[in-house]
């Protein structure tokens, strides 16, 4: 039984799968609502890189390449976030963020 | 089976536990250090797919920088677990349900979609290199790639991350109240005669018999 190309897909489609359950459980929690979208963000490379290998073609991972970029720039922002709104909040319940609710 | 797919089993397998882990720990903090072996996991089936720059940088800049990150702010953050957690498994089998069916769907698709047979295609640096005499370099051809082809995007890749930089530290930059620091705007926009008043005063006074010298000096 040889590695195919699906079996890659499959294993990105489950851990999508898994962050998608995540961000359902943890509505409240900020810090792990970011972690599950850094797995999603894995899942989606994790297919890129699939498909370069599979199919030939350095481009996929050039793409992987600008995504980690941008991820780590979101979550650094993200996080810069959470840390203002614990000092003002001093919680980062997040079904208490109702502030800009008209 | 051989080794190649039974380390692609080990690697998912540890991979999708951890990610359930990271989604399901109490504590955020192990939170982190599952995502960190998730990480690794991932960094370890990139490296089954022959992207070995990839794969050292997902463990260089994610688990060297993003997580350590992560795990400061969720050290110095003092949440209250239990509140958190409250009504955590109401919306479980919903989301299990949900979670389930996107699996199987994309599994259905996706395992009858691709033949066994289907081997890799090589990359035509690949051959070149071989015909060459020469070993394959991954990160040689991504470096080629991404300063020939992909030379702008990669500026403003660059751009993106200098703004993630200087948002960050603006967002989370706090003034102390007993600093002596000044507005350089200020300073720079401060016009002579905010600061400096000149008063003209006749260079000789008129001759007054009465008054004593000293208290018309002191009066200048």
């Amino acid at each position: 039984m040889t590695l195919t190309l699906g079996h890659f897909l499959t294993l990105g489609a489950i851990l999508f799968a898994l962050s998608v359950v995540g961000i359902f459980l943890n509505r409240r929690n900020l810090i792990v609502l970011l972690m599950a979208i850094e797995l999603m963000l894995l899942a989606v490379n994790t297919n890129f890189v699939a498909f370069s290998y599979y199919l030939g073609d350095m481009h996929g991972q050039v793409f992987v390449f600008f995504i980690l970029t941008v991820a780590a720039a979101e979550s650094a922002i993200g996080l810069a976030i959470l840390v203002l709104l614990f000092r003002n909040k001093r919680n980062i319940n997040v079904e208490e963020l109702n502030a800009l609710r008209g | 089976m051989d080794v190649r797919t039974a380390l692609f089993y080990l690697f998912s397998l540890v991979l999708l536990f951890a990610a359930f882990r990271v989604i399901t720990a109490r504590n955020p903090v192990y939170a982190a250090l599952f995502l960190v072996l998730t990480f690794f996991q991932a960094a370890g089936i990139w490296l089954l797919l022959k992207a070995e720059f990839l794969a050292i940088s997902l463990v260089l800049v994610y688990v060297g920088a993003v997580m350590v990150l992560f795990l400061f702010v969720v050290m110095m953050l003092d949440i209250d677990v239990d509140a958190l957690k409250v009504g955590f498994w109401k919306h479980f089998p919903l989301a299990a349900t949900i979670g389930a069916l996107i699996a199987l769907e994309m599994a259905a698709v996706l395992m009858g979609g691709f033949r066994p047979a289907e081997e890799p295609r090589a990359l035509p640096a690949v051959a070149a290199a071989a015909q060459a005499g020469v070993q394959f370099s991954n990160t040689r051809e991504l470096g080629k790639l991404l300063y020939s082809d992909y030379v702008f995007p990669l500026e403003i890749a660059a751009a993106i991350l200098v703004v993630a930089i200087v948002a960050a530290i603006a967002l989370t930059l706090r003034q102390r109240k007993d600093s002596k620091h000044i507005d350089p705007s200020l300073q720079v926009r401060v016009k002579a005669r905010d600061r400096l008043q000149i008063v003209k005063l006749p260079p000789v006074r008129p001759a007054q018999p009465e008054a004593p010298a000293a208290a018309a000096e002191t009066k200048v």
